[in-house]
């Protein structure tokens, strides 16, 4: 399991390392979701969604700023429209 | 309102086409069974649940079943990439790429077109989540089936295997939506009206 003190060690990851960190902690994130939807009370699945949910933000917070963005809120432009010059994800060649 | 996040659910890396196999798992994108159905018939079904929980399973799952959609479309797509003209003629993929080329369009394994006339939306709750149940037992065992069909392609079985396992979980959020609905129900009568309609209901 990943703790939120491995901000340091996701600055250093490739971008296939810290895409395969946010895909798998966006599941995560999506799985506890579904079900706090049943079990909105449950003390255990709403720690575990507060540990997960901020560990993907950090993720992907740093992420977006090394290699581009995953939605179209945080698109930095240098000059140029950011959000169509990485692959898409079906794109063979792509990390991710 | 949704936002697309430029990445998969889980990744799909397909090393070696197989139009075959493509045709094959094309149905769990436009098929009776597949995702496309899943999605329009959750995402189409939220409106008339009464209550707030279920209809937080409605949309997050078919949320998710958008996002599989992009999977299976995924795979057909880098299963199909660089044939040659022979493979196409001799894996029978050339019926499909007759209209289509390897352009995505979402039919069943049989060529039958996409149609929202294998799902259902009621307007009547606990009706509208039995269908969502054995919705999610169907979507398994044709997942099941294309597994037996790409026991020699460890990139396609893995990401078949996720999408299976999640049709288990899927399943069980449902059952306790179910659970959820009627507990709010008459206990004598669970299925005396549409509780979505029908005056007298508590959930209404």
């Amino acid at each position: 399991m990943y703790s939120v003190e491995r901000g340091a060690e996701m600055e250093n990851m490739c971008r296939e390392d810290l895409m395969n960190l946010i895909q798998s902690t966006n599941f995560t994130v999506i799985e506890i979701s579904m079900y706090l939807d049943t079990h909105p009370e449950c003390p255990c699945g709403l720690s575990a969604y507060e540990e997960y949910s901020r560990m993907l933000r950090r993720a992907v917070d740093i992420y977006e700023r090394k290699f581009g963005p995953l939605t179209i809120y945080n698109v930095e432009n240098d000059g140029s429209w950011d959000w169509v010059q990485s692959p898409w994800p079906w794109q063979k060649g792509c990390d991710c | 309102m949704w936002t697309y996040i430029k990445m998969l659910e889980y990744p799909v890396d397909i090393k070696t086409t197989n139009a075959a196999l493509a045709m094959a798992i094309m149905s769990q994108l436009g098929g009776p069974d597949g995702e496309k159905g899943a999605a329009t018939r959750y995402l189409s079904q939220r409106y008339a649940m009464p209550d707030r929980r279920v209809v937080g399973v409605l949309t997050d799952i078919g949320t998710e079943e958008l996002g599989h959609e992009e999977m299976v479309s995924t795979i057909i797509t880098q299963l199909t990439k660089n044939l040659t003209m022979d493979e196409i003629e001799k894996s029978g993929f050339y019926q499909y790429y007759v209209d289509h080329t390897i352009g995505i369009y979402p039919q069943s394994a049989g060529g039958t077109p996409f149609s929202a006339a294998t799902l259902q939306s009621t307007g009547d709750p606990i009706a509208d989540l039995h269908e969502d149940l054995a919705a999610e037992q169907k979507a398994r065992l044709t997942y099941d089936n294309i597994l037996r069909l790409c026991k020699d392609e460890p990139d396609v079985y893995d990401a078949i295997k996720f999408l299976r396992a999640r049709e288990m979980v899927h399943y069980q959020r449902f059952g306790e939506s179910l659970r959820i609905m009627q507990d709010n129900l008459d206990s004598k009568n669970f299925y005396a009206f549409n509780s979505a309609f029908d005056k007298g209901s508590t959930c209404s």
